[in-house]
């Protein structure tokens, strides 16, 4: 399918943000709240990313995963973890038996600065080990300066790798670096068109993360995407979401413009790492009808 | 690549959006109104009083004061005295002190006013707090500022006021609309007699209240309520020095030919059929929003809805189908619901009239295409509408339905758009969706419509003038340009 990606559809900020503000009147109460809590928690990809994790860390936090609040039990478990390729043995062996997947970042996360070579080993590498996710990063300084076959051939090219493991392969603009919402939506249509099978926001690594503007962007290039072919392709957000309010409104606003058939963690994601616990926190309060302490809930 | 088949999104199947109604236990609302006049509330002459319902549950809710001559002559002469006797000779920074403090007074009250307005008329109580009242505030707020600095406005022009401004106001802004009549008729240092539409009159006389509570002096506002007479028995009344109207255009038609002779000064604010024009370069999916908004915005209850789609050919399939795919998540139903985008229709007889134009619109050949939802059994409702493969000589696209209808048609050329945008009595407003600013200008200058919007619709604000060209009526209202239909130079 011939696509020039200069040509990428256009975007008008002031609308993106006036439809935003539209779905943040929608007031979610009852029954229809706790059905969206669990919904939200069952598509986090639990994260650490940082170069202090220890194994034990990676081992407790797949237990969270699995076992979101004692409390609760028949809570759903989160969607995934997501840990650096070296952490991903250790998070395969904690999560045996159960349905959280594992995801990796890869290809030089959080800077995408290297060659094509060392992207390929460190992909292998998380897949090697057992990644059922790879979470990638594109070359932003090409992107940004106008080589956009450039960043289409790096995600076929890692494409093919996940591919052949069977691995599901998230694509991440880092959007706080290429800024814009035009630059965003082009984005979002060379990952697609390369077979992103998620797109996703940001590496959670700079000042700006996910934003609403920024997601509805994505959210509007997957559904011309699906009216063009068919076909479905997950979007995750992540970085910056750490609040159940904030989770119901991606929420809304996911369903308002993609429907049902996106409202499952097949495909859609959270990047977040306390947004669990603000979401059990609600939980909490939707069955007791009071607040309780966050002493009571696990910080793993 | 083989294509698969592409099915169609589907929306509130496995998540339905819970009852989220705005509480009513805060409001108060009297059983029976009077009328407005000299600083009282005053029984009607004819003894006389008329039901207003809820259109979403077709209940009453109060009854309203019917007016007679007697009662416009008792009004008209309050508002004479209270002109001669103090708001004439009043300073002007006194005067913006009075209007300020009614300002304060509907955001004080702003919760109630906007439940009694969604109850009263059907609107979406999203859009009644959001939009209606607090707009109404700012109207007040922004001719306080303006009261004491008409010599600046006008400079060398020595502005004057006229004396009593007899106003009329239609059903699809109440509080908003008396809004806009007020303020400036005050700011400007004019008496009123104004009369709100008998469908919803419970806003204007809740303003009454307000009114009576800033202490603004007796007679310089009365508020006057009943049909149609009583609006033609302020039009021909002799002590009016000015007439300011919304309404329909046969209506203001009649005005005019009413007044014809006299020295009333005189502004319309009439109908309209804006076209709303696509171009292949628009970012499409902001578009498809604002077309949206445009003529679903207050059930199409707008003047200057959006109600005519001018799609450019080359992107037209891609338009139709996101329109129809939005249209699938708006949620129709319970104006006090939090979550409705669209309300009531406002009363049975406008609920008649858009059945009647649907109806018109299939038997002239148009392709009607309405969203899935479920309408309440009860009340005033119309599913959202589409007509696709319409032309310019169909009545849909010639005739105001004021509804939630929209009329397609598609164009090639910016020559043609522009002759078929323009070839309607009726010029009040238009919106443009393209990416390149030389051509939103180039349109600007060629659409005949008081208010063109460029990759938006529908946004008002007090400093912004409004009004029409040709059947859309005359006369300006918001803004500075607002002003001069209330002062003589």
């Amino acid at each position: 399918m011939a696509y020039d990606f200069r040509y990428s559809p256009v975007v008008d900020q002031v609308g993106i943000e006036e439809r935003v503000a539209r779905f943040n009147t929608r007031s979610i109460k009852k029954g229809s709240k706790v059905q969206v809590l669990k919904l939200a928690l069952n598509m986090i990809d639990l994260t650490t990313l940082e170069g202090k994790d220890t194994e034990g860390k990676v081992t407790q936090m797949c237990y969270k995963a699995m076992h979101p609040h004692l409390a609760l039990p028949d809570l759903p478990s989160t969607a995934a973890v997501c840990v650096y390729p070296t952490m991903v043995k250790i998070a395969k062996e904690a999560l045996k038996g159960s349905k959280v997947k594992v995801a990796s970042v890869s290809t030089a996360f959080p800077s995408g600065n290297s060659t094509m070579q060392i992207k390929l080993l460190d992909t292998k590498l998380a897949l090697d080990n057992g990644a059922d996710e790879i979470d990638m990063v594109i070359s932003r300084g090409e992107f940004l300066k106008g080589n956009y076959n450039f960043v289409f051939d790096e995600i076929a090219t890692i494409k093919d790798l996940t591919h052949k493991y069977n691995a599901r392969l998230k694509v991440i603009f880092e959007t706080g670096e290429i800024s814009t919402l035009d630059n965003v939506r082009r984005a979002s249509d060379i990952a697609i068109y390369a077979g992103a099978d998620f797109i996703k926001t940001s590496t959670g690594k700079i000042g700006v993360a996910a934003t609403m503007p920024v997601t509805l962007v994505m959210l509007d290039a997957i559904k011309d995407y699906y009216f063009k072919t068919g076909i479905q392709v997950g979007m995750k957000p992540a970085g910056g979401i750490s609040t159940a309010k904030g989770a119901l409104q991606y929420l809304v606003m996911l369903h308002e413009t993609l429907g049902n058939a996106w409202l499952d963690n097949k495909w859609f994601r959270f990047g977040a790492s306390s947004l669990a616990n603000d979401l059990i926190l609600q939980l909490e309060k939707e069955a007791k009808g009071v607040y309780y302490s966050k002493d009571y809930i696990s910080v793993d | 690549m083989a294509k698969k088949e592409v099915k169609k999104l589907e929306y509130f199947t496995d998540w339905k959006y819970a009852p989220s109604p705005e509480a009513t236990d805060h409001i108060r609302l009297q059983k029976q109104y009077d009328l407005f006049i000299n600083g009282k509330f005053v029984k009607p002459n004819s003894g006389k009083y008329f039901d207003t319902i809820n259109p979403a549950t077709e209940e009453k809710i109060s009854s309203i004061a019917e007016a007679n001559d007697k009662d416009v002559d008792s009004a008209v002469k309050a508002a004479r005295g209270a002109y001669d006797k103090t708001w004439s000779k009043m300073p002007a920074k006194e005067r913006a002190k009075y209007i300020y403090r009614i300002a304060r007074l509907i955001q004080e009250r702003a919760r109630e006013l906007s439940v009694i307005e969604t109850l009263d008329g059907g609107k979406s109580i999203r859009e009644s707090r959001d939009i209606d009242v607090p707009l109404a505030a700012n109207h007040f707020f922004y001719y306080a500022g303006w009261a004491d600095k008409l010599e600046y406005a006008f400079p060398n022009r020595n502005p004057k006021s006229l004396g009593v401004a007899g106003q009329v106001i239609p059903w699809n802004f109440p509080l908003l609309m008396a809004a806009w009549k007020i303020a400036p008729a005050l700011a400007t240092g004019n008496t009123v007699v104004l009369k709100p539409a008998e469908t919803t009159s419970l806003t204007a006389l809740k303003l009454a209240e307000i009114i009576q509570e800033s202490g603004l002096p007796d007679g310089v506002v009365n508020i006057i309520t009943g049909h149609g007479p009583v609006g033609a028995s302020m039009v021909n009344h002799k002590d009016i020095n000015k007439i300011a109207f919304t309404g329909s255009t046969n209506v203001g038609k009649w005005i005019q030919k009413a007044i014809a002779g006299t020295d009333k000064k005189l502004t319309l604010e009439l109908g309209g059929k804006a076209a709303n024009i696509i171009f292949e370069d628009a970012p499409i999916n902001q578009a498809v929003e604002g077309i949206i908004n445009g003529i679903f915005f207050n059930q199409g209850h707008v003047c200057c809805a959006g109600s005519r789609l001018f799609v450019q050919e080359s992107v037209a399939e891609e338009v139709i189908k996101k329109l129809k795919d939005r249209l699938e998540t708006l949620i129709v139903g319970d104006p006090l619901d939090k979550n409705t985008d669209i309300g009531a229709i406002n009363s049975k007889m406008q609920l008649n009239k858009i059945n009647q134009y649907l109806k018109i619109g299939v038997n002239d050949g148009a392709e009607m295409y309405q969203s899935s939802c479920s309408i309440p059994k009860k009340g005033f409702f119309v599913r959202p509408t589409l007509f696709l493969n319409t032309s310019q000589s169909h009545r849909i696209s010639q005739e105001e339905i004021f509804g939630p209808v929209l009329a397609i048609q598609t164009f090639r050329t910016i020559e043609e758009v522009i002759e078929k945008a323009n070839n309607i009595p009726y010029g009040l407003s238009a919106g443009v969706w393209t990416d390149k600013g030389s051509r939103i200008f180039n349109l600007t200058s060629k659409l005949r419509a008081g208010v063109v919007w460029a990759n938006t619709y529908n946004k008002f604000d007090p400093t912004s003038p409004f009004g029409g060209y040709k059947e859309s009526g005359f006369g300006r209202e918001g803004g500075l340009h607002g002003l001069m239909p209330y002062l003589k130079f």
